[in-house]
């Protein structure tokens, strides 16, 4: 880990930076469990992994406060581990099991929990920023000063429905952050083969919506942006932009050779840029920890991650008449 | 404790793989995450990822291999210093083929709808004695809203139009004044856009309606319609109820061309986890709309410019709903059903009054509802006419008409003396023209002439 410099006043404790750490560690050996899991055909379909923008859902939860909700694409695994979400009942939906999340009916890519404030998991690249700001708007209506975290790619930023959004959650004054998460690649497009301009939180001024750049591999900087767009929000004063900076290191899904970055790219952000790394260097320069600590987190988080997988080959397939249920809802009188 | 690598599966649809290039040789130390091996796949050809950090003890495939199935052991990795076991087994043994699953017993080809309905009886929705008043469609849909949003504070309007212009149809009409502007919304013209957004309030505990100024400009939408209101339910196995109502005008209005005129019936109907209903009289207009907001799922409410101007009785009763889901009988006729639905209606009620005048008594079904389909009511009647004609404005392909025509063959066929026909819209885009206008729309006489035909007369 070359130069870098690290935030001069951290805005955290020993603690919680120790918190973070373990957060974004889970979501890491969760992520290359899931990839293994996938390797011996336990996980099908599509699956997307997150290893490498750990510090951005860490960052952000650690400026959400109880009751603030959150939305995602596909690439959700991340979000819900570090919103508390059960490891368990994430691996086993992956599995496509009974203790699934979604018993099973979702998979990586459609996972819910309306107790964690968790509003999926979404296929469709660009549709969860209009439901994103429609959670803000029910929030608003209610007026119970809760703020939604709406993430969504470089690539999505280009779908019409997102400036569709931007204008109404800009015209109703919603409280919504919006987060770009600028992992610099669409499936296989960089973004500068996709994208006119360098700065995707340079569209909001078109709707006269504040945001800014933020370094994603340091997720104390993640932290305090985080903050300052929740603070906005909260004031009333409708929405904000963060595009965060990010970096995934594995391909695209796990069926994409990535032939369109070469090793040496990648293996400088991870050398370099490593969030995780970044973090331990902190907790260790700053003397919050040893190396003993840290191999103790380590093990701790692994035996949660073997946990999960255990969990999710033992639990059942879903029942046959499972495909049958949750397509109408009873009405509750 | 040494760890074997197994072929990995990194495609959806891959079985087996090239092992074409080993990156490590025995003995060499690796961490998780460094590439050990090229793969090639079905597809391409990836990099393989170490997930356990170790010292390589044995490689057991050589590179250049083709044809390995997934988990079959590639490479032992051992722990620093840790000896490499004895590998006796046979490495040809590839790891055994996962059990076949389960086949799911063959699930009956019916629909996703809630418990079957018994058959309706011709009587009106509303006890006997009932004080009436004559209420144009118009004026019922607005009275239905009004009542919601009275009875409950989490229903809100939301459309191009509604709020300060009264509505582009004037559905809307005084909705503003009585439930200010929190409740009734004027949106952009941005119909992705707000639908999502209303899709979302309803995820996030509210229950909008969201009018379309007319359901061809839904189309825009149709993503967040059908990819997020009706299938969230699913595929969080039962969690994200959305509670939303989509409702505005479908079908032919007049001279507007092909882009403005389209019925929807068959489109939304062809949805799992969605409610269509499109209500021909104003008493269905109102007792229907009333239901769907209560609705806990998305409906999706198809009304027709033509008739919101048309006059029926409606009941005076405080509340007065009617269920989805549930056919209205109009006119009771021994020798052929006649069923339809929404402007259908005008013309199916027409040519039943004509076919009396030649003797021949066709019982007329407003089927209301699209999904669920209230097949029950169709099977009764055709079990006691032998006979049916279904009349739709939509296109002849993928109908409703071939829906009931099918349930009727797999259900009563050996009470059918004729063949169904389905009177449709003709198979093209809507014309301008006048005259090739009014061709290409259902006529009365070609309802006379089917319901003939099946009769054999
Ligand atoms: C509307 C739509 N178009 C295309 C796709 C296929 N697709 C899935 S992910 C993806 C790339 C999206 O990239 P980005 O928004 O940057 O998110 P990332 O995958 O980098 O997290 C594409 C094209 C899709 N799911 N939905
Ligand atoms: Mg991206």
């Amino acid at each position: 880990m070359a130069a870098r410099k690290t935030t001069a006043k951290p805005n955290v404790s020993p603690e919680e930076l120790t918190q973070y750490y373990r957060d974004m560690l889970l979501i890491r050996r969760f992520e290359e469990k899931a990839g293994q899991l996938y390797g011996m055909g336990l996980i099908g379909g599509f699956c997307h992994l997150y290893i490498g923008q750990e510090a951005v859902v860490v960052g952000l939860e650690a400026a959400a406060e109880e009751g603030d909700k959150r939305i995602t694409s596909y690439r959700d695994h991340g979000h819900m581990l570090a919103c508390g979400m059960d490891p368990n009942g994430v691996m086993a939906e992956l599995t496509g099991r009974e203790g699934g999340y979604s018993k099973g009916k979702g998979g990586s890519m459609h996972m819910f929990s309306r107790e964690k404030h968790f509003y999926g998991g979404h296929g469709i690249v660009g549709a969860q920023v209009p439901l994103g700001a429609g959670l803000a708007f029910a929030d608003k209506y209610k007026g119970n000063g809760r703020v939604t975290f709406t993430y969504f790619g470089d690539g999505a930023a280009n779908q019409g429905q997102v400036y569709e959004t931007f204008n109404m959650a800009a015209l109703w004054e919603l409280p919504v952050v919006f987060v770009i998460e600028n992992n610099q690649y669409a499936m296989g497009t960089a973004m500068k083969r996709s994208t006119s301009t360098p700065d995707i939180y340079h569209r909001g001024n078109a709707f006269g919506i504040p945001g800014e750049m933020v370094d994603g591999m340091d997720v104390l900087a993640v932290k305090a942006a985080g903050e300052k767009a929740v603070k906005h929000c909260r004031a009333g004063k409708g929405p904000y932009i963060l595009e965060i900076k990010t970096y995934r290191y594995r391909g695209h899904s796990m069926s994409d050779p990535a032939k369109y970055r070469t090793r040496e790219e990648v293996s400088k952000m991870r050398e370099e840029r490593d969030p995780i790394d970044h973090v331990r260097e902190m907790l260790v320069q700053g003397g919050h920890a040893s190396e003993e600590d840290l191999k103790a987190i380590d093990k701790e988080i692994k035996a949660v991650v073997n946990a999960s997988a255990e969990f999710a080959r033992e639990s059942p397939e879903p029942a046959l008449d499972e495909l049958w249920t949750d397509i109408y809802a009873e009405a509750a009188d | 404790m040494p760890t074997e690598i197994l072929m990995p599966a990194l495609s959806p649809t891959m079985e087996e793989g090239t092992l074409a290039k080993w990156l490590v040789k025995e003995g060499d130390t690796v961490t998780a995450g460094d590439v050990i091996a090229e793969i090639e796949t079905d597809k391409a050809t990836m990099e393989f990822e170490a997930v356990d950090e170790g010292v390589m003890g044995k490689i057991l495939v050589t590179e250049g291999t083709q044809n390995v199935a997934v988990n079959t052991p590639i490479a032992v990795l051992v722990e620093e210093g840790e000896e490499v076991p004895d590998l006796a087994r046979d490495q040809a043994l590839a790891a055994q083929p996962a059990e076949p699953a389960a086949q799911p017993a063959a699930a009956a080809p019916e629909p996703a709808a809630p418990a079957k309905v018994e058959a309706a009886r011709p009587e009106p929705d509303w006890p006997d004695g009932t004080k009436t008043k004559k209420q144009t469609v118009r004026e019922a849909l607005r009275d239905a809203m009004a009542e919601e949003m009275r009875r409950d504070g989490d229903v809100f309007l939301m459309g191009e139009e509604v709020a300060e212009y009264q509505g582009a149809y004037k559905i809307s009409q005084g909705l503003l004044d009585e439930f200010g502007s929190k409740r009734v919304i004027d949106t952009p013209i941005t119909e992705h856009g707000f639908t999502g957004i209303g899709v979302g309030a309803a995820f996030g505990g509210l229950r909008p309606i969201v009018e379309f100024m007319t359901f061809n400009f839904a189309m825009q939408a149709m993503d967040q319609i059908i990819n997020s209101a009706a299938k969230t339910l699913y595929m969080s196995g039962g969690q994200m109820g959305c509670p939303i109502v989509f409702r505005g005008p479908s079908g032919a209005a007049a001279r507007v061309g092909a882009q403005h005129s389209q019925d929807y019936a068959a489109w939304y109907a062809h949805i799992p986890g969605l409610k269509v209903a499109m209500p021909y009289s104003a008493s269905d207009a109102k007792g229907l709309l009333k239901s769907a907001i209560r609705d806990p799922n998305p409906v999706i409410f198809l009304e027709n410019e033509i008739l919101y101007g048309r006059s029926f009785d409606v009941p005076m009763l405080e509340d007065f709903t009617v269920p989805l889901g549930k056919a209205r009988i109009w006119r009771e006729g021994s020798d052929v059903t006649i069923v339809s639905f929404g402007i259908g209606m005008t013309y199916a009620l027409e040519a039943a009054e004509k076919l009396a005048e030649e003797g021949i008594e066709a019982e007329v079904i407003d089927l209301r509802c699209l999904r669920p389909i209230d097949t029950a009511t169709v099977i009764a009647s055709v079990q006691k006419t032998n006979r049916c004609v279904t009349v739709e404005e939509g296109w002849p392909v993928a109908s409703i008409g071939n829906y009931i025509s099918a349930t009727l063959m797999q259900q009563a066929f050996d009470w059918l003396d004729a063949p169904v026909i389905n009177v449709t819209g003709k198979d093209v885009p809507m014309p301008y023209a006048a005259n090739l206008e009014r061709h290409a729309l259902v006529t009365t006489p070609e309802v006379i002439e089917a319901a003939k035909q099946v009769c054999y007369r």
